[in-house]
């Protein structure tokens, strides 16, 4: 039943800085299954993005230093040319962004560059518009067949969020990579986008990895989600159990630090202090500066990927003990 | 209580220019017939959709922009015949903080030089000034050593404590708060409100928040007012709000909001269809009509006006929504 699509085996990226090795990514376990929306959370500056980034081999390229497995259907991408790798990219994994406005040529109309990726696949011109208009009716385009027609600065967010979706669509790709893709819309048009997001997944089968800090959208869509910290996976797992029954301490106080109640049932959670850049890897908890839990031993020994369920992971000594009486 | 703020049909018009030599003939509304008050020491959400207009209508409260119709009182100065002298005392009185602190801080000017700024402005000897800065670094809970540092040295949660700090320096009694925490990660967000909601209960402030996050809105403000293209279109009691909304449009929005629970998943919701469009040209009838599913022949036709539909909620629509209790 469960079959996974894309698994990612000890990744670690690190950047080369002045001073050493920022490390990024560090050791990264997870895997996203067939027709499942997998969501990626953490605050800026976890490595959520630069996952992603990872698995498309979009990353800049020059500084870093990438250890570890990215297999796609038992393939790993890593050890795949940059000739194979764009043969996959589209096709078999598509991507979509923050700000479609930065993805779109402003030059050409939108219907022609959905078609692009469709004539990519050996099919007619005629037939391909065909097909571009369909699409743009399958992500709810109002006014499908005219607005194929309308370059991007005549849309507005939502209709270019649409088109990048149908973009994405038109090679029907098994995996969908969608790195923050409703944080640039208002509240009314991400409604819209993710009821289109959840269509997918239903007719089209679409794995999704969605990377977002928005626990909204999380608690919206997600089937499992892994949360991250300082480059780190801390926990993943069902999402109603990382909604209710978080183990890692950092998860708990982000649950408690939405602002999911009003004034009289008192004041927000917060977490002292900052998120520390990793300089040169020692071993240690990396929440451990920011733990009201934190004992002699996290800043000595970096935790182990613990199950507390076969799908639910956590990485604390404390075994979800922690704050249990709070 | 007294009204610190009063609007009185409100409106802020943009002519649109058709070129060069032509005569412009549209208009943008983008602020239109407001009116509503705000009560000393109340917190108010500002909530729509961008381009609704909240901005704007925050602008013309800072006299950043002038308005072209209508009246504001803020703390007994009407500003539409407001004298230099009483501009003065506004000035010192409303404070602003904006979304992104990064952007509003001087980076070449130390975190002390632009703190004290707003105070030399306005003639606080440099001495006092200095003592000043100190007292409301401390009021936002940061160390004094940042003090001395620049502004690329601090993170986005310490940034937006220190442009609270610079707002705070004039001791003013009215704070415009425009997305305060948008650009904050959750965990600094709280730390933000938390300090909002202390520094409000220790000086009395009254706060006005600019947001499209209606959780934000949920959590720390008492009454609320939502904006649809450029018009007010439902004023009251938070809680009221969020529990009944009147106006169609409110309900879309809190259906739309994001819910915090993964539970809460099978909810009854309605996804509004469309987007606002565009504010150029409005014609008369209500603005909301082509994505309203309870619209009649009636709403566009005639503008609808404010009704009272409990004491203390206003709403603009010819058929509010009705609740059985």
């Amino acid at each position: 039943m469960k079959e996974e699509l894309l698994k990612l085996e000890h990744l670690s990226i690190d950047y080369k800085v002045k001073g050493g090795y920022l490390s990024a990514v560090h050791d990264v376990n997870l895997s996203v299954n067939k027709g499942e929306i997998f969501a990626v959370v953490g605050e800026s500056g976890c490595g959520k993005s630069t996952v992603a980034h990872s698995i498309m081999a979009l990353l800049p390229g020059g500084n870093e230093h990438i250890e570890g497995k990215i297999l796609f259907n038992g393939q790993d991408l890593r050890t795949l040319s940059k000739k194979d790798m764009e043969k996959i990219r589209g096709r078999h994994i598509g991507m979509i962004f923050q700000n479609p406005l930065d993805s779109l040529n402003p030059v050409y109309k939108t219907g022609s560059q959905v078609q692009e990726g469709i004539l990519l696949d050996g099919i007619g011109k005629a037939e391909a518009w065909q097909k571009v208009i369909e699409l743009y009716k399958d992500v709810k385009m109002p006014d499908a067949e005219e607005r194929a027609h309308s370059f991007p600065h005549e849309m507005s967010g939502g209709m270019r969020q649409r088109v990048m979706i149908a973009m994405m669509l038109a090679r029907n790709p098994a995996l969908l990579i969608a790195d923050e893709p409703t944080t640039a819309l208002d509240v009314t048009i991400e409604a819209q986008i993710l009821e289109i997001i959840k269509d997918l997944k239903k007719t089209y089968n679409t794995a999704i990895m969605l990377i977002t800090h928005n626990f909204g959208l999380v608690a919206e869509v997600a089937d499992r989600i892994a949360v991250m910290y300082a480059g780190e996976v801390i926990e993943y797992g069902d999402v109603f159990e990382i909604f209710h029954n978080a183990k890692h301490p950092y998860t708990r106080l982000l649950m408690k630090a939405l602002p999911r109640k009003t004034q009289k049932e008192g004041r927000l959670q917060t977490i002292d202090g900052s998120v520390p850049r990793i300089l040169d890897k020692k071993p240690g908890c990396r929440f451990a500066n920011r733990c009201p839990y934190a004992m002699e031993r996290c800043s000595l020994e970096t935790p182990e990927e613990t199950f507390a369920a076969e799908t639910h992971m956590y990485r604390c000594f404390l075994a979800g003990q922690a704050g249990r009486e709070a | 209580m007294s009204n610190m703020v009063e609007l009185i049909d409100l409106q802020k018009h943009f002519a649109v220019s058709n070129g060069l030599f032509r005569q412009s003939k549209r208009t943008v509304k983008a602020v239109d017939n407001i009116s509503f008050s705000v009560q000393e020491g109340e917190i108010v959400g500002i909530v729509g959709e961008s381009g609704s207009g909240k901005t704007t209508l925050a602008r013309v409260m800072l006299s950043l922009t002038k308005m072209t119709g209508g009246n504001v009182i803020i703390d007994g100065v009407d500003l539409s015949r407001a004298t230099k002298k009483d501009m003065e005392k506004l000035h010192r009185e409303i404070a602003v903080v904006f979304q992104d602190p990064a952007s509003n801080l001087n980076p070449r000017e130390t975190l002390e030089s632009s703190i004290m700024r707003p105070m030399i402005i306005h003639g606080v000897p440099r001495s006092k000034a200095r003592e000043k800065a100190r007292e409301v670094m401390e009021m936002v809970k940061m160390d004094l050593r940042y003090l001395d540092s620049f502004p690329h040295q601090l993170s986005g949660g310490q940034l937006q404590r220190i442009a609270i700090a610079r707002a705070l320096a004039l001791s003013p009694k009215i704070m415009i708060l425009d997305e305060p925490t948008s650009a904050l990660d959750v965990s600094v967000q709280a730390q933000i409100l938390n300090l909002l909601l202390d520094l409000r209960e220790q000086m009395n402030l009254t706060y006005m928040i600019i947001t499209h996050d209606l959780n934000v809105i949920r959590y720390v403000s008492s009454k609320m007012a939502v904006m649809y293209l450029g018009q007010l279109i439902e004023f009251g009691d938070t809680e009221t709000i969020c529990d009944r909304p009147a106006h169609p449009y409110t309900k879309g929005l809190m259906d739309a909001a994001p819910i915090l629970d993964p539970a809460d998943r099978g909810r009854e919701k309605e996804i509004m269809k469309g987007d606002p469009g565009s504010l150029i040209d409005l014609e008369i009838g209500c603005r909301f009509y082509a994505r309203c599913k309870y619209a009649t022949p009636e709403c566009k036709e005639r503008d609808p006006e404010n009704r009272i539909v409990e004491d203390g909620h206003q709403v603009a629509c010819i058929h509010p929504l009705k609740y059985s209790s």
